[in-house]
């Protein structure tokens, strides 16, 4: 009947370090079944999906994510593929401030252009699908399983890397890898991704020139640290493709699907031919020209989670334009500018231009915006990133712990 | 017979082995051909006045072994054994019982009160006995004071046994009337005052509804109050018990009271004798608790929700309360640091004024500073020690604002006291001083670091130097130093500790073999310092980590090239293995988390296996928990290669899964087993069949703990994932056992939190089995065998969304297997999921979700069903 032993942990830690290493382990282990579900799930619509996904379909826009009615399902397939493929490549920001070491904690990369895909080999086959959900082709390719040449080489398997396709020598550059031989790279660092995809594709004759069983060549984008050699070489260097700005990419950073402050694009003049947004003339507008969702409260905001309110449009007007929640609108830029205090978007000069065509399936982001609009004014120059690798080398050696908090 | 139990029992306590062997042979046999005479001879025993004491203790004794026993498949054995009894054999024994209450024998009295309460708890929740309580209160103020007292001392006892839930409001009044009486200070007897004390603080739990009406509340308070003022010291050490029991079960109940509490308690912390001071604190500390606890569900900004409002009775009590703990510091005992089992009142002050701090926050620090300053540079150790601990006690709670320029300033004092303080209890403060001062203000967290550039060294060295103290100093000063490397966590590529790494490991590893490591926990100690150290460290280390594993799988080696040890010396080799093991596994983690240093790390895979193998081979039944944590670790970092070490390592794979006792053991072997099968994939193909059958064994068991059955299921969802459409064999037997748990979480959800807690981590063991058996029979023909399972998940899924109860992994995990069926199933289950509630509303509401993981799982079900039913 007495009551429990009072004493309590004195001076004493209230975790012991062998109860850290099980919670780790099961951290651990949490983390790998998530990836392998997930890299599953996107090989399984990779593969199964029908091929045609017409962006331009008359097909309804879903009036929001909320309002998700089965009995719409089956007509909604085209926008809620494009949707949920649009999330799963990993989509870099717009570089507005350069990040802090430079040199130690960032890779940098040329960006070619072309269309951003992810190419699935598997039973025999590859298919390489845009953001969109469409299927770009379908190919013989020497990836693992990638072409019915290879039959009988090991288990069935499944490969799934980030490419852009560019149309000029028709080959597919490797900028990431998702998985491998169904090994799922999500919960890796960049650094052991970029690492393993130049060994694995080594192993295969993915980089060799087109042949029966190969139609397209696949090529690595190279990559270094971000130090002023590594940034030269992506800025200036000579590459084998047209090269549309350069990409940063956080060595600690994981595959992580959608907008990512951890990956980043970067462009100016000299390394982009498409620095400034073109209308569909191909001019650039005299006003910097958005794209935003209309929100059930008539709010318009980005595409960023969470979102980034610009403005409120007024209820009178949305109900006389006969807009609905969830469409995408464009405006331009007035004069007013964007107004930014401490970091943070005050106001916004926006002026209604009409509806965005209908291929869109996102808002523009906040990153993306503020870049195209720095890019008018102000730009972050080469010399800007330059500066900062070098008064990051500097301090180094001498304010880790100031920089590290 | 009668007379012959008599001798027996007796003989069962002989000093001679063989008598007592014999005796103790004969009672079994006895016990094994009639239970019904067995137990009725021994309560006729308990209950005859006229055998000697201890055969009727001994009686008792066994009689109360008869119907309870620690582990839970034993109890539940006996439970059903007592309930089949002949009815008449158990009216007997209970009348038997009910007779020995008035004993004049004390022990006989209490041993049958105890006995009473097991079959009460046995059969009171079976609505049987109805007229115990009656017969026990019927005419208890008319009883002798011997009897009242072995009365109430029962019914104290039932009320540990038995839940309230299975006694009426009416006996609960009755039960708290006659306690409360007896506790009455009019009341003559002390040994009756005593039982009652006792009693009430396990009839505590039974007065919910007396304790919200308010004048029966003050009663019993008042009483209570009272007995704490008893000439008697276990009587008030027995009310103050149940002070600190109502503290936390009535915490809302106490406002009206708490003034006079203090007063109480505070005269008993500066006058009584140790035990109940002791008690009087303990008060204190368990109002903090409750405070820290609501406002953790306030989650800190109070727009929360919790079910009981705060009071702030310990910001309200500050002003006198802080000094009253302030004194107790005083008060330490020599060398109180070097006795694990220590607690006194300066232990007891030290640990409140921590939880006081963690309380109320800024507000203690300006209570705390005079008396620091007075006493931190007397002459007089104590008062220096005492304004240390003050110091460490208040780095917990308050803000980094309030706290940094403080620290600032005492971090020198600190590092120097250290060094140079005569008195090793000042140092042995002063070093977790130091430690939490690390844990606590430093890290990537705080905006203005304490460590800096111009002060890192010099902390390094004292650290280091203070690590050649006597062993309880250089316990902490290593505790500080795990801390001040776990503030580097997340510095990224390069570390203000890498400059000295190497001299911290060279340090740490010679503390390990000092001859007296095994005081104060310091080996321990030096090897958790050394883990963290490793798991903080950048890549600019990489090299050292590599290099110290060649020297830790030495030190394994030579425990394991001991032999022929007693059974202490093997206890103790087993827990440095043990050290090691989780050294190896940290190490095995860190090199092979980077691709760099994974492949240099993996020439060592082989040799570090074979040593596993042999800690295994050290032991007979069991496996090593640390050894297989490790193993875990490796098959992650070698991938497919780790098929080669399965043929030797599977025995001990198997013992892990049967390791029913010790189920941390199991929990860490089941989580090896998905290690290994995401390692493997198919390869491990030829060991599944063993794996399954020992994972189903351990479902259908109720010997094994059950926080051990969600990994299993989740185990499940691995092994398919791995093996696909060969896992068609296991569906027969796993369906129906996730079938039944799903089933189970259905009925037990929303009882309490913990419940609730354990519900959802079973449900997503079940989930995550669901989700890797759908996508690992994707694309197989196989793919119908698991339509017919398919209405059945979906049910699964509608009852947790009714059930709203569920946490935001499980909301993540159950809307990712709508879409794994969908995906799988395709237009097989089209129109089985349209009828599914969990396809609309569920899906909407994570669609709308705030949790990205939530939302995406969610995209992709909604992406998967539009696909199943357009088909």
């Amino acid at each position: 009947m007495a009551p429990s032993d009072l004493r309590r942990p004195y001076k004493r830690p209230q975790l012991s370090d062998q109860q850290r290493r099980r919670e780790l382990s099961l951290k651990r282990q949490e983390q790998s079944r998530d990836a392998e579900l997930q890299a599953r799930r996107l090989a399984s619509t990779l593969l199964s999906l029908p091929p045609e996904q017409q962006p331009s379909d008359p097909e309804p826009e879903p009036s929001s994510s909320t309002d998700y009615d089965l009995r719409d399902a089956s007509k909604l397939k085209g926008p809620a593929a494009r949707k949920w493929f649009a999330k799963q490549l990993m989509l870099p920001e717009w570089m507005i401030d350069v990040p802090h070491r430079l040199p130690h904690d960032w890779y940098v990369l040329p960006r070619p252009a072309g269309r951003r895909c992810f190419v699935v080999s598997s039973d025999g086959t590859t298919i390489s699908r845009q953001r969109n959900g469409t299927v770009l082709h379908r190919f013989p390719s020497a990836l693992p399983h990638g072409s019915r040449n290879r039959d009988g080489s090991g288990p069935p398997s499944y490969s799934i890397l980030d490419c852009i396709f560019h149309e000029m020598d028709q080959t597919y550059y490797v900028i990431d890898m998702v998985c491998w031989k169904n090994y799922s790279y999500y919960n890796c660092s960049t650094e052991f991704r970029f690492t393993w995809l130049k060994e694995k594709l080594a192993e295969t004759k993915a980089c060799d020139p087109p042949s029966y069983y190969h139609k397209y060549r696949f090529s690595l984008v190279p990559w270094s640290r971000c130090d002023l050699a590594g940034l030269h070489n992506a800025y200036a260097g000579e590459v084998p493709f047209i090269k549309d700005g350069i990409l940063f990419y956080n060595k600690h950073a994981h595959y992580q699907p959608g907008n990512t402050p951890l990956a980043l694009v970067w462009k100016d003049e000299h390394c982009s031919q498409y620095v400034i947004d073109t209308d569909s003339k191909g001019q650039v507008p005299s006003h910097q020209q958005v794209v935003l969702e209309l929100q059930d409260d008539g709010k318009v905001t980005t595409s960023d989670d969470p979102p980034v309110v610009f403005s409120c449009l007024n209820l009178d007007f949305i109900q006389q334009s006969g807009l609905q929640s969830g469409c995408l609108l464009r405006f331009a830029i007035g004069d007013g500018g964007l107004t930014i205090v401490d970091g943070k978007l005050e106001r916004a000069d926006l002026h209604y231009v009409g509806t965005s065509n209908r291929a869109r399936a996102f808002a523009d982001t906040y990153s993306k915006i503020m870049f195209q609009s720095m890019a008018r004014g102000s730009p972050l120059r080469i010399d800007d990133l330059v500066a900062s690798i070098s008064s990051s080398d500097d301090e180094a050696d001498t304010l880790d712990v100031e920089m590290a908090v | 017979m009668a007379l012959e139990v008599t001798q027996v029992l007796l003989n069962a306590q002989a000093i001679e082995g063989t008598v007592r062997k014999q005796a103790e042979e004969s009672l079994k046999q006895f016990q094994e051909q009639d239970l019904p005479l067995f137990l009725l001879s021994l309560s006729r025993e308990l209950a005859n006045e006229e055998k000697p004491v201890e055969s009727r203790k001994l009686a008792g004794l066994i009689l109360k072994n008869a119907l309870d026993a620690k582990e839970q498949h034993r109890k539940s054995d006996l439970v059903q054994r007592w309930l089949a009894l002949d009815p008449s054999a158990k009216t007997q024994i209970k009348m038997c019982l009910l007779q020995t209450l008035s004993s004049l024998v004390a022990d006989a009295r209490s041993t049958t009160s105890q006995v009473i309460a097991k079959v009460a708890g046995i059969e009171l929740p079976q609505k049987q006995w109805p007229e115990l309580i009656g017969s026990l209160l019927s005419n208890i103020h008319q009883l002798p004071p011997h009897v009242k007292q072995a009365t109430l001392e029962t019914l104290g006892y039932l009320c540990e046994e038995v839940s309230p839930e299975v006694v009426d409001q009416d006996h609960v009044n009755k039960i708290l009337t006659a306690v409360v009486q007896g506790m009455n200070a009019s009341e003559g007897s002390n040994e009756v005052r005593l039982a009652a004390t006792q009693a009430l603080y396990n009839a505590l739990g039974f007065a919910q509804a007396n304790f919200s009406n308010d004048m029966e509340r003050d009663y019993i308070m008042r009483v209570v109050c009272e007995a704490t003022l008893s000439p008697e010291l276990k009587i008030r050490l027995a009310a103050f018990e149940c002070l600190v029991a109502i503290s936390s079960t009535y915490y809302d109940k106490l406002a009206p009271y708490i003034q006079d509490i203090f007063n109480i308690t505070a005269k008993a912390v500066r006058e009584d004798q140790e035990p109940v001071a002791l008690q009087a604190i303990e008060f204190w500390s368990s109002v903090c608790d409750e405070e820290i606890d609501i406002m953790e569900d306030y989650g800190g900004d109070f727009t929360g929700d919790s079910d009981i409002p705060c009071f702030y009775f310990i910001k309200q009590a500050l002003p006198a309360l802080v000094p009253m703990l302030l004194e107790t510091l005083l008060k330490q005992e020599e060398d109180q640091d070097q006795d694990e089992g220590a607690w006194n009142i300066a232990m007891a002050g030290g640990t409140c004024l921590c939880l006081v701090a963690r309380t109320v926050g800024d507000d203690i620090v300006p209570l705390v500073m005079p008396f620091i300053e007075e006493n931190i540079t007397k002459p007089e150790w104590r008062q220096r020690e005492a304004a240390t601990y003050a110091f460490g006690s208040i780095l917990e709670g308050p803000s980094a604002d309030k706290l940094t320029p403080i620290v600032n300033v005492a971090l020198t004092f600190m590092l120097s006291a250290l060094t140079k303080d005569p008195n090793n209890q000042v140092k042995d403060t002063t070093a977790w001083t130091l430690g939490r001062i690390f844990e606590f203000l430093h890290g990537s967290t705080v905006d203005a670091p304490i460590i800096t550039p111009a002060n890192c060294q010099q902390t390094i060295t004292v650290l280091l130097q203070s690590m050649k103290d006597v062993p309880n100093v250089a316990e902490k000063a290593c505790g500080a130093l795990y801390f001040l490397a776990q503030g580097y966590e997340d510095v990224g590529s390069s570390s203000p500790l890498a400059p000295f790494f190497q001299e911290i490991v060279q340090s740490l590893i010679t503390v390990t073999h000092r001859e007296d490591a095994g005081e104060s926990r310091l080996r321990t100690a030096a090897y958790e310092a050394l883990n963290e150290v490793v798991r903080c460290s950048t890549e600019e280390t990489a090299s050292m980590v590599l290099q110290l594993v060649p020297v830790i799988m030495i030190e394994l080696h030579k425990t394991l090239e001991i032999q022929g040890l007693a059974s202490d010396e093997r206890e103790r080799q087993s827990e440095l293995q043990g050290l090691l093991c989780g050294c190896l596994q940290v190490i095995i983690q860190k090199l092979g988390s980077s691709e760099s240093t994974k492949y240099v790390f993996l020439q060592y895979a082989d040799q570090i296996m074979g040593l596993f193998l042999r800690v295994f081979a050290c032991r007979s039944a069991t496996v090593h928990e640390e050894a297989m944590l490790a193993i875990g670790a490796l098959a992650y970092a070698t991938g497919p290669e780790f098929a080669k070490y399965m043929p030797e390592f599977y025995k001990y794979l198997e013992m892990g899964l049967q390791n029913f006792e010790e189920y941390q053991i199991c929990a860490v072997t089941v989580g090896v087993v998905g290690d290994i099968s995401r390692a493997l994939e198919d390869k491990i193909l030829p060991y599944c069949d063993g794996i399954m059958t020992q994972l189903l064994r351990d479902l259908s068991s109720n010997q094994l703990h059950r926080s051990v059955k969600p990994p299993i299921f989740s185990c499940f969802g691995d092994i398919a994932l791995a093996i696909g459409e060969n896992f068609e064999k296991y569906l027969i037997y796993a369906m129906p056992m996730l079938q039944s748990a799903a089933e189970m979480s259905a009925r037990t959800a929303g009882a309490d939190d913990e419940l609730t807690e354990y519900t959802n981590s079973l449900r997503n063991g079940i989930l995550e089995a669901y989700s890797g058996i759908f996508q690992g029979f994707k694309n197989s023909p196989k793919t119908q065998l698991l339509i017919a399972y398919a209405p059945h998940i979906l049910q699964f899924l509608d009852s947790i969304y009714m059930g709203k109860d569920m946490d935001d992994v499980v909301m993540k995990t159950a809307i990712g297997v709508l879409g794994d069926l969908a995906d799988t199933l395709g237009s097989h289950a089209g129109s089985l999921i349209q009828q599914s509630m969990s396809s609309r509303e569920f899906l909407n509401e994570c669609l709308s979700s705030e949790d990205l993981l939530i939302k995406e799982s969610a995209e992709w079900a909604k992406l998967a069903i539009s696909r199943a039913i357009s088909v």
